[in-house]
């Protein structure tokens, strides 16, 4: 047999050993604005770190997605130059490639189960997957299939992540899907809380686009709970199945005194004001906001980072991280904190505010903190911090901005008769089914603040659940094969399909 | 992009009470359907622009309407009173936010409203009359001539106390001497609900503290999304930080911390200045240069 029939393994010893950087703005310059900070691969650099894949039977990476792309296979095409059946392997499971390979947290994802990455840099697999997703963007691809109406008519509550994987899923089943939005624009988080040197609108839009081609529609400026109920939605106005994602959108803050000065406020204010109200285009935009010179933010999570980088592109002098745990503990992407580091972010480690302080005219002028040192590992497995008796100091601020978490959005429980859990999110069984029958629900209003993936996930989850309760056939079962099980099947139909069908009774 | 989401929101009818408050009757079925006293909305008048939030002064379900007062007084509301014309549309329009004023079990009601804030104290003294409750309107307004809706409120209360500063129309006075009034009158009464500026409302909170009134007072600060994401919103009722959007608009007048409300409302100050200030100078240009093409 000739030798390419069977392609050779590869080992270790054989693939580039360096990790192919990534272009990217100079810090400096980039500090000074919007545009991205990560330029991503051209071709040369992706076909260069597609050869590092070493294509290992194991597939560690795809356990590692929380959606199970099916790695090693879309970047054995990028190898092959067939980009285009790249993107086809891509979106089979994930439909947002160019946001997924930008906010992703990969390093504790797939790259951090990748095997080259036991013994090298691990292979870049969002950066791969970013470049064919910018390219299909680039090159108006889109998978549109023929979908089979089914006469289901879904509902999504909120067009973030969770919701729009949900309604990517459902609109394949063949169902009429509709996704209600509170905000003007589409997009939840994506929109509103990422900021464009990170994730470029423009790249959300596309990806909106692409849905809306699969038959999804939009309906922006809608406030579900608010404008008609969750139950009016299941029995009045035909919805077979509604999705809640709605976020969990509530921002803590820590009940110090001084909060309520001006100049304090909440990365999700900050964030949405400069991002989705454009407010840095002022006047050209109406939406203002104060400028800080000297920022202070709270908090070190990848929210916080956003509000930094975010303050210190808005012209700040100086931009300083509280946070009151170490560096280790810092739950941001390490990529995110070198970045930040890169652009002259002071962090300051192991300190907490304990009171904002007044300039006499009700805006905050300082910040006093106290330092604190790590104590025993806590409920959450983190070292607590321990507040260090009589080492208070202050941090001049003019701006402070907390991005200390969220809490669960209250609306949607104070509009329904959903059961939540004792923090105030939507209570869910293990296949995120709510209590009211036919309503499911997933990301953050379920879990907690979390990921855009970890969203996209229970999006997805969501759906499957959502299929099986209006008996419609799960592709993820029935095209398994009938003979490597015997009995596996009855009737032709897999016995892992459920089915459900909608009794109403009269009333 | 789609359709719908360029269409807006059709203004349908236009009343001007002053050279600075207006009224607006827009569109929108489903919300008109959904609207309760109490509540409010946000509106984007244009693609640029800010979102602020409205009190809905009225709905009507049959014409299937909202209707919101406004007074130009920055740059975003007097581009609104200069572009919203009938047939123009809202480019956004959501709600109704906030949680609906609770109108419970109450026999006799004070519904005080001063200047902007007698628009949205009409739905609350329609839905308490609805109740049975025995219903005293009290308006406030500078002058006569800023005077609207006294027919409207003639025509729902049992009784109605009309001030003004300078005494041009009803009583001389502040809306407390209505209350004082209407106090010295009626020794039973169990509620009283106040909508106007912060300081209007602190001084009714203050004329009923030591009663057993019960005071309702409706909170309208700076906010961006109106659905508790921002934070924007938050006021100090008592010993707790409220986010007005999600957990009021109505706190407990008693309660509510109104000179931080009062501080806070200043927070983007210098901008909205500098906003007007352009915005005046633009329109200063467009006068110097526009040609009066119909003589009417």
């Amino acid at each position: 047999m000739p030798g390419d029939a069977r392609p050779k393994k590869k080992t270790i010893r054989m693939i580039p050993q360096a990790r192919t950087p990534a272009h990217e703005q100079d810090p400096r310059e980039r500090a000074c604005n919007f545009g991205e900070v990560n330029q991503g691969y051209l071709i040369e650099d992706a076909q260069l770190e597609a050869e590092r894949c070493l294509m290992c039977p194991e597939q560690p990476c795809v356990a590692g997605c929380p959606v199970g792309v099916a790695i090693p296979d879309f970047i054995q095409r990028i190898t092959a130059r067939d980009y285009r059946g790249a993107y086809d392997v891509i979106t089979s499971t994930n439909l947002l490639p160019a946001v997924c390979g930008r906010v992703c947290p990969q390093e504790s994802q797939c790259e951090g189960s990748c095997t080259v990455g036991d013994t090298l840099e691990p292979v870049a697999i969002g950066r791969l997957e970013r470049w064919v997703g910018d390219l299909a963007i680039r090159e108006r691809w889109s998978n549109v299939p023929y979908i089979q109406p089914s006469g289901f008519k879904v509902g999504i509550v909120g067009s973030g992540p969770a919701g729009m994987a949900c309604a990517a899923d459902m609109a394949k089943a063949g169902c009429e899907v509709v996704v209600f939005e509170a905000f003007h624009e589409p997009g939840g988080v994506l929109k509103y809380g990422i900021p464009d040197f990170r994730l470029p609108n423009t790249v959300v839009d596309a990806e909106i686009t692409k849905l809306e081609a699969l038959g999804i529609r939009f309906e922006c400026n809608t406030l579900v709970g608010r404008l008609f109920t969750i139950e009016q939605m299941v029995e009045e106005m035909g919805f077979h199945a509604v999705f809640v994602g709605t976020g969990a959108g509530y921002p803590s803050f820590m009940g110090i005194p001084g909060e309520s000065l001006n100049g304090v406020l909440s990365a999700n204010e900050l964030l949405t004001r400069c991002n989705l109200m454009h407010a840095r285009e002022f006047p050209d935009y109406d939406t203002p906001l104060q400028p800080g010179r000297r920022v202070v933010v709270i908090g070190a999570g990848n929210t916080a980072m956003d509000a930094l980088r975010v303050s210190l592109r808005l012209g700040a002098e100086s931009v300083r991280c509280l946070y009151r745990r170490s560096r280790a503990e810092a739950p941001a992407r390490a990529e995110e904190i070198h970045h930040a580091e890169e652009e002259g972010i002071e962090f300051h480690w192991l300190a907490s505010p304990v009171e904002l302080l007044d300039d006499g005219k009700r805006n905050v002028r300082a910040v006093r903190c106290i330092r604190m040192t790590l104590g025993e590992p806590d409920t959450s497995g983190r070292r607590r911090p321990v507040p260090e008796a009589g080492s208070e100091f202050e941090i001049e601020a003019d701006m402070v901005v907390y991005a200390i978490g969220t809490n669960a959005n209250p609306i949607i429980g104070q509009t329904s008769k959903l059961k939540l859990d004792q923090r105030g999110y939507i209570a869910t069984d293990a296949t995120l089914a709510t209590s009211i029958p036919g309503v499911f629900a997933g990301g953050d209003i379920v879990t907690g603040a979390a990921t855009v993936i970890e969203a996209m996930g229970a999006g997805r989850r969501a759906a499957r659940a959502m299929k099986a309760f209006l008996g419609l056939r799960d592709t993820d079962h029935v095209y398994c094969d009938a003979a490597a099980e015997p009995g596996s099947r009855m009737f032709g139909i897999d016995r892992a399909e459920r089915g459900f069908a909608r009794i109403r009774m009269p009333r | 992009m789609d359709q719908a989401r360029v269409a807006g929101y059709e203004v349908v009818t236009r009343q001007d009470f002053s050279d600075v408050t207006f009224l607006l009757e827009v569109r929108h079925p489903l919300l008109a359907r959904a609207a309760r006293p109490g509540q409010f909305v946000i509106v984007m008048a244009s693609e640029h622009g800010e979102r602020i939030p409205l009190t809905i002064a009225d709905y009507d379900r049959t014409r299937g309407t909202v209707t919101l007062v406004i007074q130009a007084v920055g740059k975003t509301t007097r581009e609104m009173q200069r572009d919203c014309r009938v047939g123009t549309r809202l480019v956004a329009l959501v709600g109704p936010m906030g949680v609906p004023s609770h109108i419970g079990q109450a026999r006799k009601v004070l519904c005080v409203g001063g200047g902007l804030g007698v628009a949205p104290v009409y739905p609350q003294a329609r839905g308490y009359k609805e109740s049975g409750a025995y219903v005293i309107g009290i308006l406030g307004f500078r002058n006569r001539d800023l005077m609207f809706w006294e027919d409207k409120f003639r025509a729902t209360c049992d009784e109605l106390i009309v001030c003004t500063d300078d005494g041009s129309a009803g009583i001389k006075g502040l809306v407390t001497a209505g209350i004082r009034l209407a106090m010295s009158q009626h020794r039973d009464i169990d509620e009283c609900v106040a909508i106007g500026p912060p300081v209007m409302m602190k001084g009714c909170a203050e004329a009923t503290r030591g009663s057993s009134i019960r005071t309702i007072v409706s909170l309208n600060p700076v906010m961006v999304d109106g659905t508790g994401m921002c934070g924007g919103c938050r006021v100090k009722v008592g010993d707790t930080v409220k986010f007005a959007c999600v957990d009021g608009p109505d706190f407990d007048g008693h309660l509510v911390d109104f000179d931080d409300l009062m501080f806070r409302l200043q927070r983007y100050r210098a901008t909205e200045l500098a906003a007007t200030e352009r915005f005046n100078e633009s329109c200063r240009m467009r006068s110097l240069t526009a040609q009066p093409v119909i003589a009417e």
